[in-house]
Parts: C-alpha cells; structure tokens; sequence
C-alpha cells in the first residue's frame, strides 16, 4: 500500500536528486503573505498504443510524457506555470513565475508530510509490462480473427489496444506529500459491414486500471469483436429514426452518458461557485423524481474513472448528487471548495502537469430502483430504446444537453421492434431527471470506455445506470 | 539580441534535433525515419468581473520519430529534450518497429515532392505583451460586455491568449524544414437573465498579429449582444424547414467534407462519399478549394506533415468533386498521388454567394437560422447527420424569436446536394473559411 508514494519518489524525484527538503524549500518560496495555497505536482507517464488495420499490425507508438506544475493561489486568483525538466532550478523558476499572481510578502513555512491514501483501488503496477509485445499482437490478431468469424459481411477491422501508466506526486501547502501510480489499459474493436451497397459501423471496448489480462479474463476483448459485429449488422437494418418528443426507454450501462451530461457538469463546484450553472443555489430542491438517486463516485475497485486520491492529493470518495430527486451536493476541488467554505469531494483533477485542476467527475452512476427491465419495455406504448451512444455534450448555462444514440429500436406496443438509425437526444437537465417514470433494478457500469472533455482537458471517467424510462424527451431523428 | 536572430538561433537548435534524431535512428539500424520537433511558449490570461483569475504561462515541447525498418515503422514522442530521452525515443520507435507488420503501403512520401522552397508565410508576429497588459486589455473586453444592458447578470469572462513557438520536420530523404508561427487572441462569454432562465454566448478574435485582431471592445460588446438575443429561446414543434447554418458554426460541415474526402476514411470504406471522385456532390454553383500558401493565413503551410509541397488546389469546381485529400500512406492505398495533405488540409475555402446574411435570410423566408450546434451526431459512414441546435426561428426573411433545444437531422449526401446559397459573410477567424450555407430542408425535432 505504502508502494505509491515510494514508488512515485523513485520515479519522479530520485532522478533529479530531489529531496524533501528541496520541495519544502520551492514551497516556501511560494508561499508569500498573499498566497493562501500552492501545490506542486509531478508526474512521469508512458503510453503505448498499438493499431491492427486489414489484418496487420500498421503501426504502435510509444509516448513519454513528464514535467511539474506549480500552481499559487491567491483568493479567486491562480497563477500557473510548469516545465518539463524535473530539476529543482526549473521548479523554482516555475514557482517564481506562479507566484507572481501576488506580489511582495513575507517567509511562509511549510513542512510537507508524506501521506499515504487509505485505499489501494488498484495495483501499483505498470500495465505496459503486463503483457510481452508478441502477446499483445497475438490479442490484436485474434480479434480481427473474430470478428471476421462472426460474418462474411465484415470489410474492415480496425482493433486498437492502449496502456497508460502514470506516476504522480503533489506537494501542496496544507502539509499534502502524496502520489499515485495510475495504470490503464483500453481496447477497442471497430468494423464496417457491407451489404448489398449499404455500409454500416459497429464499434465496442473497454477498458480498467488494470494488466492486459483484464481482457483475456472472461474472454472480455473476444466480447468486444463480436459486439461490434452484432452493432454494425443491426444498423444494416435499421431504418429512419423517428422525430419529435417521445417516451424513451435508455438501456442499462453507457446510456448512463445521460447523468453525466445532463446532471454531473452542471453540478461541478467551479459553475456554482460562478453562479453559471443551470443548477446553481438549488440545492436542497427537487430536480429529479422520486426514487432517483445520483452519485459520483471514485473509489470502485480497478474502474476506468477510479482515483486513490484526485490530483491535489485528496482521496477520492462516494459524493451524492442527487438524492431521492433532492439535489444534495456539488463535486469540489480543494480550490472552490475554500471558496465556497465547504471540503474538497476528491473531484480535483488534470490532465497533466500542464493543465490547471478542476473540479471533474469521477463514476457517476444512477443506483438501481424497483423495476424489471421487460415490464418497463412492456410499459411503452410507442416510443425509442436507446441502448449504445457515442458522445454528448452540454451547455451548463442553459442546462440544454445532448447525447447520440448508436444503436436504438422502435417501442411499439410494449415491446422492442425495428432498429432504427443513429439520432441525437436533446434535454433541459434540470427537467429531464424529473420525467423519469420507472428505474430498473438493474444497474450496470459502462466497460470503461468514457473520456471527459472541459476546457480543452481530457480525463477518463466512467458512468452507469439502470434501464431508465424518461416519459418525454426529443429525439432528432428525420422521420417526422 | 533581436528576437529576428534569437528565433533563428533557436531554430538551429531544433533543426539540429531533428538531425540527431535521423541520425540516431539510422545509427540504430532504421532504413529511413522521419521526426519532427516544436516548442512554443506563451501567455494566457483569464479576468472575471474585473479582476484576474488566472495567468498561465506555457511552455510545451514535444518531438516524434517515425522509424521504417524495410516497410515495418514504429512510432514515439517525447516530451522530454535531453540527449539520452532522445536515444530513448529513438530506441522506442525501433522496438515497436520489430512488432509491427511489413505494409506494401508504408514507408515515406515520395522524395521528388518533397518542398524544395520553404517561403516566408508571414505567420511569426511575437506579441510583447506583458501579463498586467494582457490583464487590463481582458477587462475593458469583459467590461465592454457587462455594460452593454442589465440583462447581461453574471460572466465567465474574458480572456487573452498569445503564443509563438517554432516547427521542424525533417527525414531521411534529406528533406529539412520549419519555420516559427504565432497566434493570438482575445475571447469574452458572458450570462445573460430573463425570467428566470440564464443564456450564454461569447465572441473571439484570432489571429497572427495581434494587430489583426479586434478591438476589445468590439469582441465585448458582440459577446453581450450574441447573449442577450439568445433570452426568452424557446422550443419548437416537430417540423421540415429549411435551415442556414451561420457563418461562424458553418464550418462544421466544412470538416464533415473533409473528413469524408481524406484518404484514411476512403481506404477504410469509412465515407459516405467513396468512390465519389469527379462525381457531382454539390449543386453546380458551389466551389471549394484549398489554398495552403496565403501569407498569414491561420492554416497557411508550405510542406506538409510529410516534407511533402503545398500547392493551391480546386477541391469541388462546379459542384463536382476534383480531389481526395492525401497523405502518402493512404495514396498508395488507394492507388493515387499524395495531395500534400499528410496531417489535415491548410486553408479551405468556399467562394462567397453574393448576399449577406439578411439576403439569405430573406431566400429562405421562413426556416431556421442556425447559430450553435451541439454533440456528435455524425455517422461518416453513412453520412446520417442529427445534432442539437440552437438558433433563431425566422419568417418572411426576418428574425422572430430565439430557438433552443431542438435537433437538426438529414444526411450529409443529401445536404450537401441541396445547399442553395452561400453567403458573403465569410468568416475568417479559421483555416476554414465560409460564409453562411443556405441548406434547402431538414428536419427539426422539438416539442
């Protein structure tokens, strides 16, 4: 358990000879009368990422990435500089630079004290290593093998397989000296059908802070070939979606997309602070209905979305958004937390040492309700089952989202017919939650696939949520 | 020292990266390789309600080595400049080319295309402007906006951004170039109230020079009147209409174009507009074309991401499809020429219609005039096109009320077969540049 901090010191400061006691020293040039809060953060990552394309391996690549950020903090204002160089000149001329953001003042004092996160979420390990390069081909390899078994119709498949491994380390004035080391693997299978003129697309993966075995165990890769077959081969069928509003019926799992863009962004603390969210001074008030229950939460086991502890050293943690239809609580980073005078939620999150952290989503996930998955199809009279997305957006000011379904079904009569061409969905998020009808009692997470985006920074997150039934929603599609 | 010799100096610098970058990797046992290295450095500020709320000074290198062992390659990057993560890299890059498959296809662009004059674009106009500058230049902008009505209640600010650095590509024909660029500019998004409901909208200039760009005053005053026309949006009903997407976002399906038309989508069957070379895609009046060497131009480029010649290219004349957009991997793929387009297209164009935006307004009649889009909802393959919007519901040629949460949907096939007009209100703030695009009819899905 104590693995991470000692590791991310041999990683990251041994190399440049950094001690303890040079970061104390950074921190304390740092840390001015008018500066309220400074943090450093190291980190060290390697990305490989290897590509099979018409049946051979065209090309792998392989990134390594490292530098430090240093960030001071003087009330609503942050100043922000980093390096790529690890050595103690360039990080007090990166300190210098921050600080700048108040100028004059007097010593501080800082003793850093090393802490180390409760949990282990995840084995410390470097996912890079977990598997030899010819067993990584030998993956690729049979699953383009597979999807091509699954039908004659499959023209091209595209397998990807990816691991990150990142080590990390902040320093921070509130005594924070705590790391991380962060593995991540990802595979994803993508094919194009053919037939009779007509081309489709199906596209499936996952991923976990794992080894690569994670996609041998339970033939989870060999899954994802033959998912994106039996996506592709629907769409060969499917016929104009329908426009306009409707009862939906959203799928268990991914289509959790849904509380990501239409709940978790207008609920991250840097909007409320501002006011510029659409859920801005509601809490305690009813957006949802009755039995909806939201949370985001970081702390599942070896999940794509899961931290130890958040880029400012917090450990991440269970927050409820929502609870029974009640909006409860906003995700914080240390920084909007001081301001808005509650804790961090373990939401505080970069991309890397080159971006500023900011409140971002961890897992967020509806819990399960009452409800059989069949009798809420057997519920609708005519309306959508939308069951595999792509990606989704929101204007958190006027809390209108968006999400595209990629794989969806007519409802006619209460049960599931023709499939039906890729749409938009569109919604007002404080409204939406509040048409949910029936929860299915049949939670699912999504295979850890999701990627956030939010001022141009990309974190991995996941999501999740029972079959929903959401009385009145638009969907876009052409057949009006 | 100037900043004329220190620019240069530090482009010999990289250029000798680049060298030893080749070198390395033939030393290393590689038949051929290609790298490329930047570094730019900048600024970026952010004010709200008239005070600062971030500076951010940013430094950021990277360097890449594309190795061929035969017609094997491997790839790696770094970000890291010191001599022995170089040899690492290199060292990467012939690893993964020991495990990756002998492609036909593969291997560097032709020697004979290769740019044998890297012209002055005039894309390099350092800003020497300092952060209390860049703070003060931030709340005029954000004050311009805030003052503009009391509608206006609440902002995200202004912000000022300016970055210069520097771009070396070389490989193993011998083919060496680069050159420094800047690009600056200065953003304002502000929240307006009515009755309850908050809008938000914002304005930018981009460019260059930091002459070029607008006023700040200009970009305030433009981001508070984008957001107070936005209040009181509604929906609409379920409905065919015609639709103009606004200057500013019709770009997007611009890129649609592009992506449809570039070799890695035709190659992997992964277009809508395969086998489409020469055929009629775009009504007879419509013509596009590409022009990489503009001076100053935001995606202006003499060689491409291959070493490879820029030059001016018809892309659609007449409405009929000219070109594919290729790079020498997927040339030889499908049995062409590379166009110069290895990493993307440098300044697209759609030639101006002779109305403005009113002008449209008034031929379409009564439709929707779209200023925002939201979501992914494009399907390449087949060209299925369906995503949130936001705009204005118009009739009889004028603007009747602000529109919000509906969908757009149709296909790109058959949109881009029924743009009717372009306007002449060309927006110039991107490598694409198109005035507003008169689409005949889509479906609107609201209420």
């Amino acid at each position: 358990m104590s693995d991470a901090i000692q590791i991310a010191h041999n990683t990251l400061l041994a190399p440049a000879s950094l001690s303890d006691s040079d970061l104390d020293r950074v921190m304390d040039q740092l840390l001015t009368s008018q500066i309220d809060a400074a943090d450093i953060y190291f980190q060290a990552s390697r990305l490989e990422s290897w590509v099979l394309e018409d049946g051979i391996i065209r090309d792998g690549n392989y990134n390594i990435e490292q530098g430090v950020g240093v960030r001071a903090i003087s009330g609503e204002k942050t100043g922000f500089a980093y390096t790529d160089e690890i050595a103690l000149p360039s990080l007090m001329e990166a300190g210098r630079t921050a600080r700048a953001i108040a100028r004059a003042g007097s010593q501080g004092q800082t003793r850093l004290s090393r802490t180390t996160p409760q949990r282990q979420l995840y084995a410390p390990l470097n996912p890079l290593e977990t598997m030899t390069e010819d067993e990584k081909i030998g993956l690729l390899r049979k699953l383009d093998a597979e999807a091509r078994r699954q039908d004659p119709r499959v023209q091209q498949v595209i397998a990807s397989l990816v691991a990150a491994h990142d080590v990390v380390m902040v320093a921070a004035s509130d005594g924070t000296l705590c790391g991380d080391v962060r593995p991540l693997v990802r595979c994803n299978v993508h094919v194009i059908v053919e037939a009779d003129g007509r081309r489709e697309q199906g596209s499936s993966g996952g991923g976990a802070r794992e080894s690569f075995q994670f996609f041998v165990d339970e033939e989870r890769a060999l899954g994802y070939a033959r998912e994106a077959v039996r996506q592709a081969l629907v769409n060969l069928e499917a016929e104009d979606a329908p426009a306009g509003g409707m009862t939906v019926v959203l799928g268990a799992g991914w289509p959790g997309i849904l509380l990501h863009e239409a709940i978790g962004h207008g609920l991250e603390g840097d909007f409320n602070r501002k006011g510029t969210s659409a859920f801005s001074g509601r809490i305690g008030e009813k957006v949802a209905a009755d039995g909806c229950t939201v949370v985001d939460d970081g702390t599942l086991p070896g999940r794509r979305g899961s931290l130890n502890m958040d880029d400012e050293g917090t450990p991440s943690q269970c927050t409820v958004l929502i609870e029974n239809g009640r909006l409860k609580g906003y995700m914080q980073d240390k920084h909007n937390a001081h301001l808005m005078g509650v804790n961090s939620t373990g939401n505080g999150r970069r991309e890397s040492y080159a971006h500023l952290p900011m409140p971002r989503m961890t897992n967020t996930y509806m819990l399960p309700g009452q409800h059989d998955p069949g009798e809420i199809i057997a519920s609708v009279k005519q309306g959508l089952y939308a069951v595999n997305f792509g990606g989704g957006q929101v204007d958190i000011t006027s809390g209108k989202f968006v999400f595209s379904a990629s794989e969806a079904y007519l409802i006619e009569n209460g049960k599931v017919t023709r499939p039906v061409r890729g749409a938009t969905l569109i919604g007002s998020g404080p409204e939406v939650l509040t048409r949910v009808s029936m929860i299915g009692n049949d939670l699912e997470l999504d295979a850890g696939v999701g990627t956030c985006g939010k001022d141009g920074q990309s974190v991995p997150v996941g999501v999740g949520q029972p079959t929903l039934k959401i009385d009145n929603l638009t969907v876009g599609g052409t057949s009006a | 020292m100037s900043e004329q010799y220190q620019i240069s100096a530090r482009q010999a610098q990289l250029e000798q990266m680049v060298n030893d970058l080749l070198n390395e990797a033939r030393q290393q046992g590689a038949s051929a390789a290609e790298a490329a290295v930047s570094s730019d450095s900048g600024l970026a500020i952010n004010v709200r309600k008239g005070e600062v709320e971030t500076i951010e000074h940013t430094r950021d290198q990277g360097l890449g080595i594309t190795v061929y062992f035969g017609q094997r390659k491997g790839t790696a990057s770094t970000s890291d400049f010191k001599p022995e993560a170089i040899r690492d890299t290199v060292r990467a890059a012939c690893n993964i080319a020991r495990f990756t498959n002998d492609d036909p296809c593969s291997g560097l662009a032709d020697a004979d295309r290769m740019a044998t004059d890297i012209p002055d674009l005039d894309l390099y106009h350092p800003w020497d402007i300092t952060p209390e500058t860049a703070i003060e230049l931030g709340k005029r902008c954000e004050s311009a906006a805030l003052e503009l009505d009391p509608r206006i209640s609440n902002t995200e600010g202004a912000s000022v951004n300016s970055h210069s650095g520097l771009h070396v590509y070389g490989n193993s024909h011998g083919f060496i170039g680069g050159y420094p660029s800047s690009r600056h500019s200065l953003s304002c998004s502000v929240i307006g109230q009515q009755n309850g409901s908050m809008q938000r909208d914002y304005w930018y200039t981009v460019s260059r020079d930091a002459k070029d760009l607008e006023s700040e005053f200009d970009v305030g005053r433009k981001a508070g009147e984008r957001t107070l026309a936005r209040l009181g949006a509604r929906k609409l009903s379920t409905r065919q209409a015609p639709v103009i997407f606004r200057a500013d976002i019709a770009g997007s399906l611009l890129r649609s174009l592009i992506s449809a038309i570039s070799g890695s989508s035709l190659y992997r069957k992964a277009s809508f507009l395969l086998d489409h070379l020469g055929e009629p895609i775009f009504p007879a009046h419509i013509q596009i074309q590409e022009q990489p060497r503009i001076p100053g131009g935001l995606g202006s480029a003499s060689f491409d991401s291959e070493g490879v010649a820029t030059y001016d290219k018809s892309i659609i004349q007449d409405g009929v499809l000219q070109t594919y957009l290729l790079g020498s991997y997927s040339a030889r793929k499908l049995g062409l020429q590379s166009t110069a387009n290895a990493g993307g297209v440098h300044n697209l164009s759609i030639t101006p219609g002779e109305q403005d935006l009113d002008g449209l307004l008034r031929e379409m009649g009564t439709g929707l005039l779209v200023t925002e889009m939201m979501g992914h909802g494009v399907n390449m393959v087949t060209g299925d096109y369906s995503r949130g919007a936001a705009g204005f519901w118009v009739e009889q040629g004028e603007i009747q009320f602000p529109v919000e949460e509906i969908t757009i949907a149709g296909n790109l096939k058959q949109m881009f077969s029924q743009l009717l007009a372009v306007g002449n209100d060309e927006e110039r703030r991107s490598s694409i540049r198109t005035g507003s695009l008169l689409i005949e009819q889509m479906t609107i899905a609201g209420e």
